[in-house]
C-alpha cells in the first residue's frame, strides 16, 4: 500500500509520514543528501541558508530531549526560525483539539510542523488537514513510525556497512510498542537488506509480526547469530506493569545485551540503540560503550539526515543524483569525495 | 386509509410468499395480500411494477442519539433516514445520554419518539445502573414501562457474577438479554483488529478472544441462568462457531452481524481513515466469508445496522481518538442485495435477516405481511443505482466508507401502520 500523502505530483517528498510507500531510490536520495551535510557539523560556521526565512514548528505532544534538539539543531543550521512547542504541557491539556492547535499555528504562517504525539496516525492526520504549502515531518507517531529516527540508522549503518543486500539484521526487544522498530524494518526491506530478524518474547511482539517481512526468534543465543547489526530497543518501565514482562532482572537476563552474547553475532557487528538507553536492563554499560557501539554516532548523525529530510520536503534541496554529487551550492560542503564507511562526518 | 399496492413482486419469507400480486391496506393493518378483499375502494394506489414489496425492516441496533448528543445527530434527522432505508421498526441501544437506565429516560424517549411521529422505536434498557457493571438497573420497571430488552450496549460488565446475576434478574422477568460480545480486559483499548493492518500501522489492537471469550463465557450463563440471550454485531469466525454449536447443542439463543460486517475488511482500511473505525473492529477476509456462511446456514439470524451517526469533529483526529462506528442506516438495503447478487444469501433469505427473524428474536407481531397485523410494508426497486451523496443522504451523521459510491437498490416507498413515511 503506498502513501502516496507524503509525495508530490511530481513524487518528490512532501511529507515525511512513514517509510512504507517510499522507493528505495528516494530512501537513497535522503542517505546521499545527508551525507553532503554531514561534515558540516566540523566546519566554524555550521550553517546553510537553504531555509532562510522559513518557520519551523517543533511541535512535541509527547516529552522528548534528543529527537526534539536534533531536529531543531537540523532547523537552525539550515538557517530556518524554529520554535518549539511542547504541547504535552500546554493546550491541549486545556481542552484544545488536535486540530484547533494545528490552525492557530498555520495562522502563525509557519511552512514546517516536526509532530511528535503519543497515537499512531497522528502526523498522517494533520497532514491531511493543514494547508497545502506546509510540510509535516514525524518525529514519533504513538507505535507506528518514527521514520527520521530509522533514517539515521540506515545512515549511520551504510557509514559503516555499504552494502545492505549482504546484511542480516537483529532488532532486539519491545516491538510491539515500538515505532522505531516498525519504520527501521520496513527501510531495511526497501533498502534490500539480506534478513531482518525480531527477537523478543511472545508478548513484545505484534500479532503477525512476520506479515512486516521478518525472521522471529524467542531466543537471543539463537538469534544473534550470523547478524551483522544488532538494534537494541529501549524497554519502557511499564512493561512490567502492563504484565508483558515478570521483571527487569529477567529480562536481562534473556534478552540483554552482554559482552558475552555480542560474541555470538559476527566479529564486526555493530551495536545500535535509539536511545535513551536503560542501562543493565537492554543492554549493559560495557557493550553500550565498547568498540562495537556506535550509539553516539547515531545520535550526530541525526542531525545530518534531519537536515537532508527537510530540506528535501521544503522543495529547496537540489536533486542528489548519486554518492558523489549533489548539494554543490552549499557554502564549506565537503561531501563530495567522502567515502562509505568514512567516520570522519561525524563530530 | 385505505392502500391498494399492486403489481409488485411481494416477498414474505414469514408466510413462505414471493409472487407478483397486491397487498390490500386498510385502518393501518395489513388486510390480505393478493386477494381483493370484497368491496375494497382504495384512496391511494401504490404501483410497485418491477419493485419489491416486503415487511417494513426491524433494525435491532441503532443510535439516534440526540439529547445529550443531539450535535451527532436527532430524532428527527435519524427516523427520516430510518424510513428512506425502508426501517419500519427499530431498537435503541441504551448508550444515549443520559443512559437508558431510568423511566424517566425511557419517558423522556417515548415523547421524543412520538414527536418524530415514525418509524416504532422500541427501546433497549441498560442492564446495569449507568452502564457502569456493577449494579442492577430498575429492569422490571424499565420493561413495564415498555423496554423490549435489557442490554449494556459496548460497555462492558467486568465481573462475571453481576453479569450472572443481571441474568437471572431479566430471566425472572421473561427480559431478553441483547448483549454484544467484548471482554473488557482483552480488548485493551484497542480500535483495530489484531492483525496485519494494525501490526502494520501500529494501533492498539483487539483480538478475536476479545470477543469470543465473552461470547462463551455468556453462553455459559444463559445455560446457568435460562435467560435469554441475543447476541449483537458479532464480528469473527469464532463466533460464528460457538453461535452453531450452541444452537446445536440446545440452547435458545440468537445472533445478529451488522451489516458492514459483511462487507469490508481490515484490508479496506484506508491508512489511518477514521471512517472505517468501528467495534467491533473490521476483521479478516475469512471472518466476513464465516459471517456470510452464518447468514446463509441461519446461524445468524439478523442483520443490523449497528447505527451510530457521529458530528464531524468526532471523526476528526489521530485513529485511535476518534469515536468508533458508522452513520449505516441508508447502506443496509443496497448492501444487503449486494450479497444477494454476490450468491452469498438469496433475496428470501435478506429480506428475513431484515424483517421475519427479527421481529421473532424481540417476539413481535410483525416483520410479516400477515393480515390483521401492522402495515409496516418497504417497497424497493432492486435495479435503482443512487450516489451517497449530501442530496440523497438523509442521517445527520456522514461517518460512511461508503461516501460518494454508487450502490444499486433504493427504497421507493415505506409504509409504517399503514401511513406512508417515505415516498422517494
Amino acid at each position: 500500500m503506498t502513501d502516496n500523502l507524503q509525495l508530490n505530483t511530481e513524487g518528490k517528498l512532501k511529507h515525511f509520514l512513514t517509510i512504507e510507500g517510499l522507493s528505495k531510490s528516494l530512501l537513497t536520495e535522503i542517505l546521499d543528501t545527508a551525507e553532503s551535510f554531514a561534515g558540516m557539523s566540523e566546519h566554524q560556521v555550521k550553517k546553510v541558508p537553504l531555509l532562510r526565512g522559513k518557520t519551523i514548528v517543533n511541535l512535541f505532544f509527547e516529552n522528548s530531549t534528543r529527537t526534539r534538539t536534533t531536529f531543531e539543531l537540523a532547523a537552525t543550521r539550515l538557517s530556518a526560525d524554529v520554535i518549539n512547542m511542547n504541547i504535552a504541557t500546554s493546550a491541549t491539556s486545556k481542552g484544545e483539539s488536535l486540530l484547533d492547535t494545528i490552525r492557530n499555528l498555520e495562522a502563525m504562517f509557519v511552512d514546517m510542523f516536526v509532530v511528535r504525539h503519543a497515537l499512531s496516525g497522528a502526523a498522517h492526520f494533520i497532514a491531511q488537514q493543514t494547508a497545502p504549502h506546509i510540510s509535516v515531518i514525524n518525529a514519533g507517531d504513538g507505535q507506528h513510525a518514527h521514520p527520521t529516527q530509522a533514517m539515521l540508522d540506515m545512515f549511520t549503518i551504510r557509514q559503516l556497512k555499504p552494502d545492505f543486500s549482504s546484511l542480516r539484521v537483529a532488532i532486539i526487544g519491545d516491538i510491539l510498542h515500538s515505532r522505531v522498530a516498525r519504520s527501521e524494518i520496513q527501510a531495511l526491506n526497501t533498502l534490500g537488506a539480506a534478513e531482518v530478524r525480531v527477537i523478543a518474547p511472545k508478548t513484545l511482539l505484534p500479532a503477525h509480526v512476520e506479515s512486516l517481512g521478518v525472521n522471529v526468534s524467542h531466543n537471543l543465543t539463537e538469534g544473534l547469530k550470523d547478524i551483522d547489526v544488532v538494534m537494541m530497543l529501549r524497554l519502557q518501565k511499564e512493561r512490567m506493569s502492563s504484565a508483558l514482562l515478570p521483571s527487569e532482572s529477567e529480562y536481562f537476563k534473556c534478552f540483554g545485551l552482554t559482552e558475552e552474547k555480542l560474541k555470538i553475532a559476527k566479529p564486526d557487528a555493530i551495536v545500535m540503540h535509539p536511545g535513551p538507553i536503560n542501562r543493565g536492563v537492554e543492554i549493559d554499560s560495557k557493550v553500550a560503550d565498547g568498540p562495537q557501539s556506535v550509539i553516539l554516532k547515531q545520535v550526530s548523525n541525526g542531525i545530518a539526515v534531519r537536515m537532508a529530510i527537510m530540506a528535501m520536503a521544503m522543495q529547496t534541496a537540489a536533486p542528489a543524483p548519486g554518492r558523489s554529487g549533489g548539494m554543490h551550492t552549499i557554502p564549506g560542503d565537503r561531501h563530495a569525495d567522502s567515502i562509505p564507511g568514512d567516520k570522519s562526518g561525524v563530530a | 386509509m385505505k392502500i391498494h399496492i399492486n403489481h409488485g413482486r411481494i416477498i414474505d419469507p414469514a408466510n413462505d410468499i414471493d409472487r407478483i400480486g397486491s397487498v390490500y391496506i386498510k385502518g393501518g393493518k395489513i388486510v390480505s395480500v393478493t386477494d381483493e378483499p370484497a368491496g375494497f375502494k382504495p384512496d391511494t394506489v401504490i404501483n410497485a411494477e418491477n419493485q419489491i414489496v416486503c415487511p417494513g425492516f426491524i433494525d435491532l441496533s441503532t443510535r439516534l442519539r440526540d439529547m445529550g448528543h443531539s450535535r451527532k445527530a436527532t430524532f428527527k434527522s435519524e427516523v427520516r433516514a430510518a424510513a428512506a432505508a425502508g426501517v419500519t421498526t427499530l431498537c435503541l441501544q441504551p448508550d444515549t445520554v443520559p443512559v437508558i437506565d431510568t423511566t424517566a429516560v425511557v419517558e423522556l424517549i417515548k415523547e421524543l419518539a412520538e414527536k418524530a411521529d415514525y418509524p416504532q422505536i422500541y427501546v433497549i434498557a441498560a442492564l446495569t445502573q449507568k452502564l457502569e457493571g456493577t449494579e442492577l438497573s430498575s429492569m422490571l420497571s424499565l420493561k413495564q414501562a415498555g423496554c423490549i430488552a435489557v442490554g449494556n450496549a459496548n460497555r462492558p460488565v467486568k465481573n462475571l457474577l453481576i453479569l450472572r446475576r443481571a441474568m437471572e434478574y431479566a430471566a425472572s422477568h421473561d427480559l431478553l438479554l441483547m448483549f454484544r460480545p467484548n471482554d473488557f480486559w482483552l480488548g485493551n483499548n484497542g480500535c483495530a483488529h489484531e492483525g496485519v493492518i494494525a501490526t502494520r500501522y501500529g494501533l492498539p489492537s483487539i483480538p478475536e478472544a476479545a470477543e469470543t471469550i465473552a461470547l462463551a463465557q455468556c453462553l455459559e450463563l444463559a445455560e446457568l441462568t435460562g435467560c435469554r440471550v441475543h447476541f449483537g454485531q458479532l464480528s469473527c469466525k469464532r463466533s460464528v462457531i460457538k453461535i452453531h454449536q450452541a444452537k446445536k447443542y440446545g440452547l435458545k439463543v440468537s445472533a445478529d452481524v451488522a451489516i458492514h460486517q459483511l462487507h469490508l475488511t481490515e484490508n479496506d482500511m484506508k491508512p489511518f481513515d477514521s471512517a472505517y473505525h468501528v467495534l467491533p473492529p473490521l476483521r479478516t477476509e475469512e471472518d466476513r466469508q464465516y459471517l456470510r456462511r452464518g447468514l446463509a446456514i441461519g446461524t445468524i439470524n439478523s442483520i443490523c445496522s449497528d447505527h451510530q451517526p457521529h458530528d464531524l469533529d468526532a471523526k476528526l483526529g489521530a485513529f485511535p481518538e476518534t469515536e468508533p462506528g458508522m452513520s449505516s442506516l441508508e447502506n443496509l438495503l443496497p448492501l444487503m442485495l449486494k450479497l444477494v447478487t454476490r450468491h452469498a444469501i438469496t433475496l428470501n433469505q435478506g429480506i428475513a435477516c431484515l424483517s421475519a427473524n427479527p421481529a421473532r428474536v424481540l417476539r413481535l407481531n410483525s416483520g410479516a405481511l400477515t393480515p390483521g397485523f401492522s402495515a409496516d410494508v418497504c417497497i424497493f426497486d432492486p435495479e435503482l443505482d443512487w450516489q451517497i451523496n449530501a442530496e440523497n443522504w438523509k442521517s445527520q451523521g456522514v461517518n460512511t466508507p461508503f461516501w460518494g459510491q454508487t450502490l444499486k437498490g433504493r427504497v421507493t416507498h415505506t409504509l409504517q401502520a399503514g401511513k406512508i413515511i417515505h415516498r422517494l
